[in-house]
């Protein structure tokens, strides 16, 4: 049997580990309030969801609409159980300061978040995942929206603030350490949400990579073929829909600490369709695709394109057009163009290391 | 009770007609494509937002409804053959992804446009005036929703039945690429399907910013997930199925507003409990039952996969 | 066949229980009646043929025995325990765990993965790593082994020069010794093939029944098939049975077969130049 090159692994991890090295590096010199860290903590938060929905709809080929509805979770369940007691008064304060009258740790919180998000899905997932493609899509999609009025709801106010906010939640800038007067000596705000993303980025790579990662492309490949070989479509499907769950629950509480505040009206189908297209642009079915076009997308959209927004003059030139909302018109022109014409998306189905690999090959042929 | 209830269910039988001339836009879509099209409840909004404007030119209401119409369907087919048109032979979830594209672009494209604020629907005279039906106070729109619904849907019926196109719209939606073979044109067939969906849209548009009257980018959102639950229920491609099924949800979902009214009045329960907000929900909880019970809903046609 | 081979199958015949045995086996869609009345067995180490004109209920026979569909009546019956019927209907993936492998008649490989993820992947089911040990890749030997035993298949059907090619790139030919090798790797001793021969020429057609007849003795498998070749069906079968218009009609050694005039009308000559 011929072995593979490990050279395009080991550029890989040389890449992402340059990366992380940037990213704390960049922290430690530049002003905290720079946009960079707004994207890529924003943009590290988008990644772990989009490479979430990526393994649903890419790798297991269930197109899942109900990606708000798990990172709604995520973020609830971490919220309610970090938000210090002394500070429940105040966020509670049309409830008495809420029935939850503990905190648990970041770390412990942010699994809850992820165990809360995968238990719904199984609930959710049991009747709906029988559903052919569109009916499922649509299907998921309305349980988002009715996990959204749920958690709305008066009565439930004592555990999730009914329509009110969230905050004073641990956030990714209590994750820098400060010195006895209350300086920052390192910053870890950027670095953590990496950290984070990172791992759960790799779990899910690593499960794409075994043997359950083949059965779940065999699913998208081909249903009847993969039930002929003995896989158990429910139960592969279950899995990967519970999974998907679990890390945009993460991916919620993460977005929870990137805003430092969390409302139920902010989760909607909204949300999901632009991780949708998040997704499509990196490349359906690929990780890398996804990581780089959430990335992409997060810049564009909060800091490389914000001047269509605004009035710009050339000279005495005003530019036409510019003005509020433009640049979301933009947007939506660059994505129909992809969804048309570049249905690949950037990546296609290749992943980092196969870019060195087709290099090398090249090469060698030459 | 019944003076309680009565308000809730007239306004369910009105906004249940106004989903079901959106519904039928997505069933008749679904039949022929088998595709989902999210923008549908986009198109709805734009025609709201045309209205607004064309009226604030100040031109005389009988030349703004028609015109409201015509531009409605011209998006429609326009719609149709830029975004899904070029993807016929791709997968599935391309054409899906497509028309969430176009929902996407069509929101953001009246986001720039009004910038993000609400606008006030014109007042249309006859339509949007009071009167008094079995002690309930109402607009002369709820009553006349029903009626114009059963209309448009006869006829709709009729053209898909007595005529050359209803034919080929109907051989295209039993089976495509046979009706291709036997030289039926299919894009025209399709685009047509478009057309009558979007002018429907538009129709159900000026009923129901009548009742409701601010537009924004969001507003096509909600009735066309709505529309869509109903077409499901009344099952995908019957196009009275969903026209019964987009009334039984505008009645039920206006019961549930009512609920919490109905209830303590009837002395069920001490104090409200807010139960309005579930109206939506309401609403996919339906949505899921259904597909999970009865995938082909009321009146749906079984299909099997081929191995 | 060789005369040993006859040999063998006669020995076990009379030692056992069939391996897969029909009783009245009926599907009926609507008001079409797929198979009418299908009863048959296949002894261990037998090839069985199944043939009949197009649409004549063959490939929805396999499709009931593999559990696609649950039958409107009959049984199937899988080395004695009851499989498919009226009152039991399994998920197609519980047969394939039982011992029943099959390939497709418009083959369905796994687009998206390489010729040896594709044979890999039907290995899943054997599997005795779980979700977290698999992720941790704490498996390794479990995987190597595999690895190891998918190589040794694609051997057997002469793919390992393609193995991390994409499976849809290899000609139509070899995409079907794909399916086969992939059906070999779930460990199956019922292997069922709809139309194997189907697109290869009289040459290809030729090794393939010789093929056949090889992984059934190295595997020790007891094959079904539909196929339209006759060459091939009458060469490498044991018996064969004859579905017209979803209803048997005739069955028997291929010799027998060969000169029943009922088959001769409904199909063989017909088709047959």
């Amino acid at each position: 049997m011929k072995k593979k090159s490990k050279v395009p692994a080991l550029i890989t991890w040389i890449i992402i580990a340059a990366v992380y090295a940037g990213v704390f590096a960049a922290e430690q010199v530049l002003p905290a309030t720079s946009m960079l860290f707004t994207v890529l903590k924003k943009g590290a938060t988008y990644a772990l969801v989009a490479v979430s929905m990526n393994l649903l709809n890419g790798f297991t080929g269930i197109f899942s609409l109900g990606q708000a509805g798990f990172m709604l979770i995520g973020a609830y369940v971490y919220g309610i159980f970090t938000i210090p007691v002394a500070d429940r008064p105040v966020v509670y304060q049309y409830y008495d300061g809420g029935v939850i009258q503990f905190a648990l740790p970041v770390v412990l919180a942010l699994a809850l978040a992820g165990l809360a998000a995968a238990f719904f899905a199984f609930l959710i997932g049991l009747p709906v995942l029988r559903l052919k493609s569109d009916y499922l899509a649509i299907a998921t999609l309305g349980f988002a929206e009715i996990i959204r009025v749920i958690v709305q709801w008066n009565p439930m106010g004592p555990v999730t603030n009914g329509s009110n906010m969230l905050r004073l939640f641990p956030n990714f800038n209590d994750f820098n350490i400060r010195n006895a007067q209350g300086e920052v000596t390192v910053y870890l705000s950027t670095l953590i949400p990496f950290l984070i993303s990172g791992v759960c980025i790799g779990l899910i790579v690593l499960l794409l990579n075994s043997g359950y990662g083949r059965a779940l492309k065999s699913i998208r490949d081909d249903e009847i073929a993969a039930e002929a070989m003995g896989i158990n479509l429910a139960h592969h499907k279950r899995l990967a829909f519970c999974i998907s769950s679990f890390f945009a629950g993460i991916g919620g509480a993460m977005l929870a600490m990137y805003q430092t505040t969390v409302q139920a009206k902010f989760f909607t189908t909204a949300m999901t369709y632009e991780i949708l297209l998040i997704v499509v642009i990196g490349g359906v079915g690929s990780v890398t695709g996804s990581v780089f076009s959430s990335f992409l997308f997060v810049a564009a959209s909060e800091w490389w394109l914000r001047f269509l927004d605004e009035k710009q003059m050339i000279g005495s030139f005003e530019v036409p057009l510019l003005r509020n909302g433009f640049r979301l018109v933009v947007f939506s022109v660059i994505i129909m163009v992809v969804v048309l014409f570049f249905r690949r998306g950037i990546m296609g189905t290749k992943e980092l290391p196969d870019l060195f690999r087709k290099k090398r090959k090249e090469e060698a042929e030459k | 009770m019944w003076n309680t209830i009565f308000p809730y269910l007239l306004s369910g039988v009105s906004v249940g007609g106004q989903y079901a001339l959106i519904a039928i836009g997505y069933t008749m879509v679904y039949g022929i494509l088998r595709l989902i099209n999210f923008a549908h409840g986009d198109v709805f909004m734009v025609a709201g937002i045309v209205m607004v404007y064309i009226a604030a030119s100040g031109l005389p209401l009988w030349v703004c409804i028609p015109a409201v119409l015509l531009i409605t369907a011209a998006v429609g087919f326009i719609i149709e053959r830029v975004a899904y048109k070029p993807l016929r032979s791709a997968p599935r979830m391309s054409a899906m992804i497509s028309a969430i594209g176009v929902s996407y672009t069509l929101q953001n494209l009246v986001l720039y446009i009004t910038g993000g604020l609400n606008k006030q629907y014109p007042t249309i005279p006859g339509i949007s005036n009071s009167i008094q039906i079995g002690g309930a106070t109402t607009k002369v729109v709820t009553v006349i929703t029903p009626v114009l619904v059963i209309l448009l849907v006869a006829a709709l019926v009729t053209l898909i039945n007595k005529t050359k196109i209803g034919m080929a719209m109907r051989a295209v939606s039993k089976d495509f690429e046979t009706a291709q073979l036997m030289g039926i044109k299919i894009n025209s067939v399709i685009s047509t399907t478009f057309v009558i969906g979007s002018f429907l849209a538009g129709v159900g548009s000026v009923l129901y910013f009548t009742n409701y009257p601010t537009v924004i980018q969001t507003s096509g959102a909600m009735p066309g997930l709505k529309a869509f639950v109903a077409a499901v229920f009344g099952g995908i491609g019957s196009i009275p199925g969903a026209v019964i099924g987009a009334f039984i949800i505008g009645i039920m979902e206006n019961i549930i507003k009512g609920l919490d009214v109905i209830l303590f009045k009837a002395g069920v329960i001490a104090k409200p409990l807010g139960l309005a907000i579930f109206s939506d929900a309401f609403t996919f909880a339906l949505l899921i039952v259904i597909l999970v019970v009865k995938p082909t809903g009321l009146f749906g046609e079984k299909t099997t996969d081929k191995v | 066949m060789s005369e040993a081979n006859v040999q063998t199958v006669a020995d076990m015949q009379t030692a056992g229980i069939p391996v897969l045995k029909l009783e009245h086996l009926t599907m009926q869609f609507g008001g079409v009646i797929a198979v009418n009345d299908f009863s048959m067995h296949i002894d261990q180490g037998e090839i069985v043929a199944l043939i009949g004109p197009n649409g004549a209920g063959k490939t929805t026979a396999f499709n009931c025995v593999t559990s696609v569909y649950q039958p409107t009546g009959g049984r199937i019956y899988f080395k004695d325990q009851e499989i498919g019927s009226g009152r039991i209907h399994h998920t197609p993936d519980r047969i394939t765990r039982m011992g029943i492998a099959r390939t497709f008649q418009n083959i369905r490989l796994f687009s998206g993965m390489t010729v040896m993820d594709n044979v890999m992947t039907a290995m899943h089911l054997r599997r005795r790593s779980n979700l977290v040990t698999q992720m941790l890749h704490l498996n390794a030997d479990e995987e190597r082994k595999n690895r190891e035993k998918a190589w040794k298949l694609l051997k057997t059907v002469g793919l390992t020069d393609v193995a991390e090619e994409l499976a849809t790139s290899l000609p139509y030919g070899k995409q079907r010794l794909l399916e086969i090798a992939r059906a070999l790797a779930t460990d199956p001793s019922l292997l069922l093939l709809d139309e194997p021969a189907a697109g290869m020429n009289p040459q290809e057609t030729a090794e393939l029944g010789q093929f056949i007849v090889r992984i059934k003795n190295e595997f020790d498998l007891t094959v079904f098939m539909i196929e339209h070749h006759m060459n091939l069906v009458m060469d490498i079968s044991d018996r064969i049975y004859v579905l017209d218009f979803g209803k048997p009609i005739a069955n028997g050694t291929p010799e027998e077969v060969q000169q029943n005039p009922v088959v001769i009308a409904a199909y063989l000559g017909v088709d047959e130049e």
